[in-house]
């Protein structure tokens, strides 16, 4: 920390554009339903997005008590299952983290933090939201056509995707397609908007290094999205084609059930490269934001600056960048030229560097500081531990030669889990502790909160670590039941059984969560202002919950980075980012001046 | 400063202090005009990933080349025409002449509608000799091109006449411009992405 004189405000730069005309809301629908307004539209997605995320959890009780008790359940058929697994998956990658966070935290974070009154174009923004909620009803309405949703797995590989046998092949494969396009479609006006205001309407002094690392994350998760869902959406508008009107982008010459089809030549491959050239992408469209966002929670609760800001900076850039070019790691086992195996291996082990960079910083910042341990902090640790894990059994996959026998077994499921899925949610669980307070008022209920934190943590582990182990013994992933199978010992069966009920037991967890947010709406201890002391424009509004137009009359002006905590002299130990220099209070006795 | 410039500040050295940070207003385009061409960014990339499987499903031995109507000529220049009276349009509208806007946007309008059929038309002749979708992928690459070329033509279309709305309810020229400025920017970069997908179509 430099003495810096003092400066006044005219010398700050003005906006890089000037402040917007508002959309003001004059009826209960307008304000409430078909909104404008990123706050109640991020409370839209979200609401949406956990809602449906809510179907995924349950599919994975259901699948896991097929796997842990075996021939028990006369309800739930081989077809079922593949259902199962695939509307699980989609649905938890596509229609919750990737809404959540970019949708839900996206809207909600992008204009506080960076002090702009709204989204620069607030009524894409709303179709944004209207788009994405027909695009999970017409995902959920494929429960209710002829043979059911698709169940070709999340991957949709052709041929079997739209062939006779596997189930949903005849309504639900081309309903899920058409609910990725118009998925594609609502999320790219989302994303047009949240990446011009962050570039163009950022108020005065706030610089491109001054963004919180939320915003950095979500800023350049939301490019890569822009650049790989239209490579997901080419392979839907194909797929749909080759299914509805027997074109042969991807279907070859095939004989299916003794009937020689219609197609011929495609080629399969084809459609593999174009779902990983976004599936890859998507893994850092999750991870990135959480990154961001783990970041200023470690910052807030530890009372301390991040750790190498620029770098943090850097390095999501650089991992932005860097995922464009590994997709084809998923594919190892496809029969592609070795010499390309070499290649994506060793992209992919690249992006450990700026990766662990990112977790060493994560640590330094936690080095000596003011740990709180508040549950968001608790998350937040729990994230750090379970990315590791989930990287370290990524740099197993990413070498040719260890992937190749473990492909398509559990360690595979295991490795992805925990880093795509338990990782990113234990941000999204620690998001919502620390910004509840600011959306609502109110208090999330900390004894209920720490029963939450460790039920979930401590289950995830005893869930995903067997799994591992499964893996190992070479337990196929996506296989309805073992049958016979020689390799396979029997204590695998005692494991599947424990790992269902710890399931249960995490997904009752849940709902202790749920109970939580409802009920400390109405009952919650009153937040007052700022209650974790950040320095984030958020928390400076002139109301708290933030009101229509975000700011008071003027707009703030940023004099400082975010994360200005622990200021040796400063009265309190923070000093937030629209303070100006000389209104810092000092602590009396205190001489230096931040 | 440059964006990579200012990825190189030091913001914890900078608190309260206005060193190096730049005291101009950076963006050069308009709000509307940078989100467009964010857009834009993300239809190029739409496009260039169809060229790519294009060229990759060429590839394979059951490829059999259509053939290329002289219609496809005349609508390209159709297509010209059209951007060439959007431009005149915007020219008009930095020069205040309201006049000349109309007729440009009312030029514009029809000929792209004119292009439209054309396409279709274009369309009904492969069809009428026997090239389906389902014939041959070729066909179908025609088909699937050519179609999301007109899907994004069309939505330029409504506002395009979104524009033209503004212009009868009598907004002043000053206030039209922007729309109009935007509807060219789209227009010019709609004929890019044709003359390429034409090169495409044709390289069978």
């Amino acid at each position: 920390m430099a003495d810096v004189a003092p400066a006044g405000t005219e010398f700050i730069p003005p906006a890089e554009v000037e402040d917007v005309e508002l959309y003001h809301a004059k009826t209960w629908v307008t304000k409430y339903v078909f909104s404008q307004d990123a706050k109640v539209i991020a409370i839209q997605y979200s609401a949406t997005a956990i809602a449906i995320g809510m179907v995924a959890m349950v599919l994975s009780w259901l699948m896991r008590l097929q796997l842990g008790f075996p021939e028990s359940f006369s309800i739930i058929d081989a077809g079922d299952y593949y259902q199962f697994i695939t509307m699980h998956g989609m649905i938890m990658v596509i229609y919750l983290l990737t809404a959540l966070f970019l949708g839900g935290f996206g809207n909600y974070l992008i204009p506080l933090m960076v002090g702009a009154r709204d989204m620069v174009f607030p009524y894409v923004n709303m179709l944004s939201y209207w788009v994405y909620l027909l695009a999970v009803l017409i995902l959920v309405a494929s429960w209710f056509v002829p043979g059911g949703p698709t169940g070709a797995g999340w991957t949709l590989y052709p041929p079997q995707a739209i062939l006779p046998g596997t189930p949903g092949s005849e309504a639900g494969v081309v309903l899920m397609l058409i609910s990725l396009a118009l998925f594609i479609v609502g999320f790219t006006m989302g994303g047009l908007n949240y990446v011009t205001t962050v570039l163009q309407a950022r108020t005065r002094g706030m610089t491109l290094m001054r963004l919180p690392l939320s915003v950095w994350g979500i800023f350049v998760a939301t490019i890569l999205a822009l650049l790989a869902f239209p490579a997901l959406f080419v392979a839907a508008v194909m797929m749909t084609l080759d299914r509805l009107l027997e074109t042969s982008f991807f279907m070859p010459t095939i004989i299916s059930m003794g009937e020689m089809l219609e197609y011929d030549g495609g080629s399969p491959l084809l459609f593999q490269h174009l779902f990983w050239f976004f599936g890859h992408p998507e893994v850092y469209i999750v991870a990135l934001p959480a990154f961001g966002i783990v970041s200023d929670l470690l910052s807030v609760h530890a009372r301390r600056h991040i750790f190498g800001y620029r770098m943090m900076v850097w390095a999501i850039v650089i991992i932005g960048g860097l995922s464009f070019v590994v997709w084809a790691h998923h594919m190892y086992v496809s029969g592609m030229n070795p010499w390309f195996g070499f290649f994506f291996a060793t992209t992919t082990l690249i992006i450990a560097v700026p990766t662990a960079l990112k977790v060493y910083n994560w640590a330094f910042t936690l080095w000596k500081a003011n740990i709180q341990l508040t549950i968001p902090m608790l998350f937040a640790l729990g994230f750090i531990v379970t990315f590791v894990n989930g990287g370290i059994t990524g740099l197993f996959l990413g070498n040719v030669v260890v992937d190749v026998p473990l492909s398509d077994t559990m360690f595979v499921v295991a490795h992805f889990h925990m880093v795509m899925g338990v990782a990113p949610l234990m941000v999204i669980f620690g998001a919502i502790y620390h910004w509840y307070p600011l959306m609502t008022g109110r208090m999330l209920d900390e004894a209920m909160g720490k029963f939450h934190f460790w039920v979930t943590f401590v289950g995830a582990y005893a869930i995903f670590l067997p799994i591992h182990y499964l893996g190992f013994l070479g337990v196929p992933r996506r296989y309805f039941e073992m049958g016979e199978t020689s390799f396979i010992p029997e204590s695998v069966q005692t494991l599947n059984a424990f790992v269902t009920v710890i399931v249960l037991i995490v997904g009752f967890a849940q709902f202790v969560f749920f109970y939580n947010v409802a009920r400390s709406f109405f009952k919650g201890k009153d937040a007052g202002r700022n209650p974790w002391k950040a320095t984030t424009l958020e928390w400076q509004t002139l109301e708290s919950p933030p009101g229509h137009g975000n700011f008071g009359a003027e707009l703030p002006v940023v004099y400082r980075w975010a994360y200005e905590y622990g200021a040796p002299g400063v009265e309190d130990d923070f000093v937030p980012q629209n303070i100006p220099p000389d209104e810092v209070k000092m602590a009396p006795g205190g001489a230096t001046q931040t | 400063m440059s964006f990579l410039g200012e990825l190189a500040d030091k913001p914890w050295l900078t608190q309260g202090s206005l060193d190096g940070i730049p005291d101009a207003v950076e963006s050069d385009l308009p709000t509307p005009q940078f989100g467009l061409r964010v857009f834009l960014g993300v239809v190029t990339v739409l496009f260039a990933l169809f060229a790519v499987v294009y060229s990759e499903r060429m590839l394979f031995s059951d490829w059999r080349t259509l053939p290329e109507p002289w219609l496809l000529w005349l609508n390209t220049g159709i297509l010209i025409l059209s951007s060439m009276a959007i431009q005149r349009a915007v020219n008009s509208a930095r020069l205040g002449r309201m006049d000349g806007v109309r007729t440009g946007l009312v030029a514009a309008g029809i000929l792209t509608l004119a292009f439209l059929a054309g396409q279709f038309w274009v369309w009904l002749q492969l069809v009428g000799l026997g090239y389906y979708a389902a014939t041959n992928v070729a066909n179908a690459f025609f088909y699937l091109l050519t179609a999301l070329h007109g899907v994004h033509l069309s939505g330029g279309l409504v506002a395009l006449g979104r524009t033209a709305l503004k212009m009868q309810r009598g907004v002043e020229v000053g206030k039209l411009r922007m729309s109009v400025e935007l509807c060219a920017t789209y227009w010019h970069f709609l004929l890019v992405i044709w003359l390429a997908l034409f090169v495409l179509l044709l390289n069978t």
